[in-house]
């Protein structure tokens, strides 16, 4: 799913989001800096890890998230078997051809793979 | 030094626009107006099945369009030039509508007197699959000269869609384009999608689509 020479600004509001949630449990837990933030994102979505840190790099500045590294951690894409139920981990590069390894019907339900979370961060 | 803390998060980046795209479906189910966004990639017929869908609704149902682009208006000049109401969302540099910006779409038009409205998204695969606009239905349109690889190369997009369009059927015979192998990688991603092929210029397989769309909007006022 490379995008290429493509220069999508899909990063920039899904950074936005990203920063708004950290500065608000910053807040609550009263830390003066936040040191590493850490994402589960779906190995579905295409977001490029290294613009999400450079728009964050960006639009943090002056906040207490300024400086603040971002984990990501990319969730599989897993597939219940419509026939069998069974589940099964799916890859980007066979996503067209899907079977399931007990059954062998094509096709199924996603279960993960679409995640967006922030899940936690350290801070000071 | 001071104490590291671990903090617990677990937010969904993306729920400020869940939400308000649940909104969006929530006002549009009181006056029952079906909203469906469009996506595909630039150049696929987008604006050309408008076009053709005014045609083939014209006396039935009362169609509104909401276009966005990223700079010109041109889309939205076809549109209301066949007396349909129309409203032109500039996206500046975005690259898909989200439910924020759907919302100021339809702020800007009385939709208690629509049966459905049509959100042409900005002409891209991979962003506006992410983004939820606040639609009931989501419909996408491939082109023949796009190729039949594409579900291999933008999974999301074809999974999160009620229908795939295969437009430009016109130029199947002038192509390699496998039909036969698109139905089964789509089918593969989201076996309850329904694919049905048109070509927005000589006006073949309009017909199906025009009953699909009836059906549907029927259906919806029936649910809500």
């Amino acid at each position: 799913m490379s995008r290429g020479k493509n220069t999508d600004v899909h990063e920039l509001p899904i950074t936005e989001s990203i920063l708004k949630i950290v500065l608000k449990h910053a807040e609550m837990n009263g830390v003066r800096k936040v040191m590493t933030i850490h994402l589960e994102i779906g190995k579905l979505s295409d977001l490029e890890d290294d613009w999400i840190q450079r728009y964050f790099d960006y639009l943090s500045k002056g906040t207490a998230a300024e400086g603040a590294k971002l984990r990501i951690e990319r969730t599989p894409i897993m597939i219940r078997c419509n026939a069998c139920s069974a589940s099964y981990e799916a890859e980007i590069a066979n996503i067209g051809d899907l079977a399931c390894p007990a059954c062998g019907e094509k096709g199924g339900t996603l279960l993960t793979g679409r995640e967006y979370t922030v899940k936690e961060m350290e801070a000071q | 030094m001071e104490e590291i803390k671990l903090i617990e998060v677990k937010e969904e980046i993306l729920s400020d626009n869940i939400k308000q795209a649940e909104e969006v479906r929530g006002r549009l189910e009181k006056t029952k107006t079906m909203l469906l966004n469009l996506m595909s990639s630039p150049g696929s017929g987008k604006t050309s099945l408008i076009l053709r869908t005014i045609e083939g609704l014209r006396g039935s149902l009362r169609l509104g369009v909401i276009e966005a682009d990223i700079e010109s208006t041109v889309d939205a000049e076809k549109v209301s030039a066949r007396g349909i109401r129309a409203v032109q969302l500039r996206t500046g540099g975005f690259c898909h509508l989200d439910a924020a910006m759907v919302t100021r779409g339809i702020d800007a038009m009385n939709v208690s007197e629509l049966d459905l409205v049509i959100v042409e998204n900005v002409g891209n695969l991979v962003c506006p699959a992410e983004f939820d606009t606040g639609a009931h239905k989501n419909v996408m349109i491939l082109s023949v000269p796009e190729g039949d690889d594409k579900p291999l190369k933008y999974p999301l997009m074809f999974s999160v869609c009620d229908l795939l369009l295969v437009n430009k059927i016109d130029y199947l015979s002038l192509n390699d384009f496998d039909t036969a192998a698109l139905r089964k990688r789509t089918l593969a991603l989201n076996p309850r999608i329904t694919i049905l092929e048109v070509s927005c210029k000589t006006g073949a397989g309009i017909g199906s689509w025009i009953d699909w769309l009836k059906a549907e909007v029927a259906a919806f006022k029936r649910l809500r």
